[in-house]
């Protein structure tokens, strides 16, 4: 099945940019003999470019020229010019670029009203050419950041724009959220704008911290400095690397960081790729993970951030593999699930590991976990046979937990620290479509969120006897 | 007759694989300890039941293979023809690119309908081939999306298409601490849909087998790949040719029916477990030494105790003393833990066989009340070896085995409901809360049903 990822605005595009190589780079390893097969075919068309870039898609057979299937849209060219004369430009073509001259200005009223209105014959056209090419369109996810404009504003517009064109294909967005200390002091009106659309719109939303991406990037700095791993330090099982890429890359300084986030995207679609002996599809996240439709903030965490070396790896390993899944260090928000309340939880599993090694690891963590009355037992588990590039194997854990209360918490505390002093309101209210309102309303739909978490966190999901069963007359 | 193998979903598909592999290397084998015209007479009859002999090189399996998703029906056509020794029919399969997401209600209500035209043709292109039919045999998992929701369609379109012919449904029962988090529901709504269409549902459940795997079969690490072969060699001990009466000189001609005439005299009683000894490690057959009476005592109390495997069976238990004053079926006079059947199969192969003695199963006080203790249970006995087991020993039943489990899936499943939890994903695709009640209504019955043998 096929997935169409949009990158929007410019954090977003800097994150698909590495998504795409590390993409190619996978495939690459796992892809010995140049065959466009059915693993490819969910990112990547192949084009038949004698007749020029306009040719024709093959669907079997050898690898003439690959084309991701993207939209890339910004409504600055900086990031996505650069994109175009990078190592990566054969990727893409011009029909799958929005972009524009001036930005957004960090305004989502700008994001969102003024170049929503005026690309969005543009996008819609662009979706269906895009969408055409596509044998079954499952999936789009949009990559975006919540804190500024045109990644908070359009981006969501788009969301929109997908539900309204494409009701059935699922929605995912992997929205970065600012930190406290962001340098854009709109940010919260930004994130706050956006996250009404995000809980409208969204099938499954991955919210994601720069802060924690910072710790991680961080952490493995200090462990390489520390001289402990030495050589036996597999350089390009990095979760943060570029190394060993698809073509040559030079690294910037956001670039560790949002190769987390491109490995986590394609961790996510690992088992929908490539085989295993218990596969899991996007379509299955969603239908496991959300149990009510506006409950669909999913917290996840990748491991391990590295490997070493060493081949033969004992279970022991294994295990702590699972059990740092589960450990705050590696969440990708600054949240702690194992203290709060899952709803449920999904483990996809990648490499040379049996069913009987996941048996035995939520055994052992379930009783320290703590499980809504409803779904004592509320694990979706995958495994995929193909393990990331670099590593024997890997885990990505997906939580549905109420451990992203404080993270809505504190947003909304910064929007109210602002909105009380109507401070900076004036640049939005100035935008056309704009009006007080959207601002109450968005707050509102914070606050009904929070609350629905916070009704999770008291009553643990039910009543503390189980519901009497049906009497049957004998 | 033949047997029509309906291959449903990653799990059936994955499990046909393994059943039609253990089935034809049994067949080929020389282990069978029997004489060369015996063994003849065994994998020709095989042959008819299982796989067409075309102008290729290589048996066919009889089988229609379908999926929602490419990557499992691919993988498992490759296998099997790599294997050198039997294959699917290239054009017997469906599949489809996106999957059914777990979502029953997807596969049941959207799929079903959408590809019953195509899935049909493929399986009437199959009956076809057929000598004479002796029925269906479809492998499904009740947890995920396509097996369960879609097999659940697919049934009742082979029961309207072939009103005549039997139905067994093979069903796997998931992990009781998830593969899915909507499993439970899924199981319900499979089960009750089941019931309506099919003939009978043979169970196995991932908990049991993994633990075969773990004690008797000392795999260090299991995969699913383990688990399936365990489920395969219990199938093929049961779906192999076998001599259905004393005396008889001809394998049985029509293995379903047989079947279900000994184990399902009626409609309200249709949940059939299987058990199987011994098992063991294939390094320790050679070592290994079975005697008849050994393995028949274990079987049995492995029935009345409502043992999983040959380990840890409790020998405590002991049936009910007949003739008491309380008529003998009520339920509360019954010990506890014992597990009272309603008909019992035993299939015994290996040599020896003429020195056993079954009389111990025959034993009323096992029984329900209603059938003749002599109809109540039938015996299978074939001289020649399975699968280089030297002696092979299985028991299915139709009793109480599987109560406890469908009670803890029911429970689990309206535990949730009562919460809502998950239901708007039904609702999206046709599948009303209404219908969840009818689900739960049935099987509150059939509970009910089993509990007051």
């Amino acid at each position: 099945p096929v997935s169409l990822p949009f990158a929007v605005g410019q954090c977003g595009n800097q994150v698909g940019c590495r998504f795409w190589d590390l993409a190619l780079r996978e495939h690459a390893a796992v892809n010995k003999k140049g065959v466009y097969d059915e693993a490819l075919s969910s990112f990547f068309r192949n084009i038949d470019t004698r007749s020029g870039n306009d040719g024709p898609d093959i669907y079997k057979g050898k690898i003439c020229s690959l084309k991701a299937r993207a939209l890339l849209i910004d409504m600055e060219e900086g990031v996505v010019n650069e994109i175009l004369q990078g190592p990566l430009r054969d990727v893409f073509d011009s029909k799958q670029l929005i972009t524009d001259v001036s930005g957004s200005g960090n305004n989502w009223a700008v994001g969102h009203k003024i170049y929503g209105y005026q690309y969005q014959e543009n996008i819609v056209e662009k979706l269906r050419k895009s969408a055409e090419h596509c044998d079954c369109l499952q999936c789009f996810f949009i990559i975006h950041s919540m804190g500024g404009g045109t990644g908070s504003g359009l981006g969501t517009f788009v969301l929109k724009l997908l539900e309204d064109e494409f009701p059935e294909v699922y929605r995912f967005v992997t929205s970065i959220y600012p930190s406290g200390e962001d340098d854009v002091i709109t940010s919260p009106y930004n994130s706050v704008l956006a996250m009404k659309e995000l809980n409208e719109h969204a099938d499954c939303v991955l919210p994601i911290e720069n802060e924690s991406l910072f710790d991680i990037v961080n952490k493995i700095h200090q462990m390489i400095n520390s001289g402990k791993l030495g050589s036996t330090l597999k350089q390009n099982s990095l979760v943060t690397s570029s190394a060993g890429s698809a073509k040559t890359v030079q690294e910037k300084p956001f670039d560790a960081m949002n190769n987390i986030v491109a490995n986590l995207l394609l961790n996510l679609t690992s088992s929908a790729r490539f085989e295993g002996s218990l596969n899991m599809d996007l379509n299955e996240i969603s239908m496991n993970l959300v149990p009510f439709p506006r409950l669909h903030y999913l917290v996840s965490s990748l491991t391990p951030l590295y490997t070493l070396t060493d081949v033969n790896v004992p279970s022991r390993r294994l295990d702590q593999m699972f059990s740092d899944a589960f450990s705050r260090d590696h969440q990708l928000i600054q949240a702690d699930p194992k203290h709060s309340l899952y709803l449920a939880c999904a483990l996809l599993v990648r490499g040379n590991v049996q069913v009987s090694d996941l048996r035995r690891n939520i055994e052992r963590l379930k009783p320290s976990l703590h499980f809504v009355s409803w779904n004592q037992e509320g694990w979706k588990t995958g495994l995929c046979s193909v393990p990331p590039v670099g590593h024997s194997h890997s885990l990505l854990a997906l939580a549905n937990n109420t451990c992203v209360k404080p993270t809505f918490i504190q947003l909304k505390d910064r929007f109210m620290k602002l909105y009380k002093k109507k401070a900076h309101l004036h640049h939005y209210l100035h935008v056309d479509g704009m009006e007080q309102s959207c601002f109450s309303e968005a707050i509102s739909s914070l606050s009904d969120l929070i609350e629905e978490y916070d009704e999770l966190d008291t009553t643990k999901g039910g009543p503390r006897t189980d519901p009497s069963r049906l009497k049957i007359a004998v | 007759m033949s047997i029509v193998t309906v291959q449903l979903g990653q799990c059936g598909n994955q499990i046909g694989q393994e059943v039609f592999s253990a089935i034809c290397s049994d067949a080929r084998g020389t282990h069978g300890l029997c004489s060369r015209k015996e063994n003849e007479s065994y994998s020709d009859a095989c042959k008819e039941r299982f796989f067409c002999e075309e102008e290729s090189e290589v048996p066919v399996a009889r089988a229609v293979l379908v999926d929602m998703e490419p990557k499992v029906i691919s993988q498992t056509l490759s296998v099997a023809a790599r294997s050198g020794s039997w294959k699917y029919d290239d054009r017997s399969h469906f599949c489809q690119k996106q999957g059914s997401g777990n979502n029953w209600a997807n596969g049941y209500s959207v799929h079903g309908p959408r590809h019953k035209e195509a899935i049909m043709n493929l399986v009437q292109k199959e009956a076809e081939k057929c000598d004479r039919l002796s029925g269906f045999f479809t492998i499904m998992s009740m947890a995920g999306g396509t097996g369960s929701g879609l097999g659940a369609f697919v049934t009742q379109c082979l029961r309207d298409a072939f009103p005549t012919s039997f139905i067994l449904n093979h069903v796997i029962w998931p992990y009781g601490t998830g593969e899915v988090i909507v499993q439970n529901y899924n199981s319900v709504l499979t089960l009750s849909h089941l019931y309506q269409s099919s003939d009978a549902l043979l169970v196995h459940e991932n908990d049991v087998i993994h633990k075969i795997c773990a004690q008797l079969m000392n795999i260090k690490q299991i995969s699913f790949r383990d688990v399936n072969q365990v489920i395969a060699h219990q199938l093929g001990s049961v779906l192999q040719p076998a001599y259905t009466a004393e005396g008889c000189s001809r394998y049985s001609r029509n293995p379903l029916g047989d079947l279900m005439e000994t184990l399902v005299p009626h409609p309200e009683f249709k949940m059939l477990g299987l058990r199987n000894i011994p098992q063991m490690p294939e390094n320790s057959l050679a070592y290994s030494t079975f005697s008849w009476p050994g393995l028949i005592k274990h079987l049995r109390q492995m029935l009345i105790a409502n043992a999983k495997m040959e380990e840890g069976i409790d020998w405590q238990v002991r049936p009910p003393r007949l003739g008491s004053s309380v008529p003998s079926g009520h339920s509360t006079d019954k010990p506890l833990h014992f597990n009272t059947s309603i008909a019992n199969l035993v299939v015994l192969r290996g040599k020896d066989l003429h020195s056993v003695d079954l009389g111990s199963f025959r034993d009323p006080s096992l029984y329900t009340s209603w059938l003749n203790p002599q109809d109540a249970f039938n015996a299978w006995k074939t001289s020649r070896a399975f699968n280089k087991y030297e002696k092979s020993a299985s028991l299915v039943s139709n009793s109480q085995f599987l109560l406890k489990p469908l009670d803890n899936v029911v429970g689990k499943a309206w535990n949730m409901f009562a919460s809502k939890a998950y239901i708007h994903q039904y609702t999206k695709f046709g599948i009303e809360e209404e219908d969840f009640l009818d689900s739960f209504t049935a099987l509150e019955q059939v509970i009910s049903s089993y509990t007051s043998l």
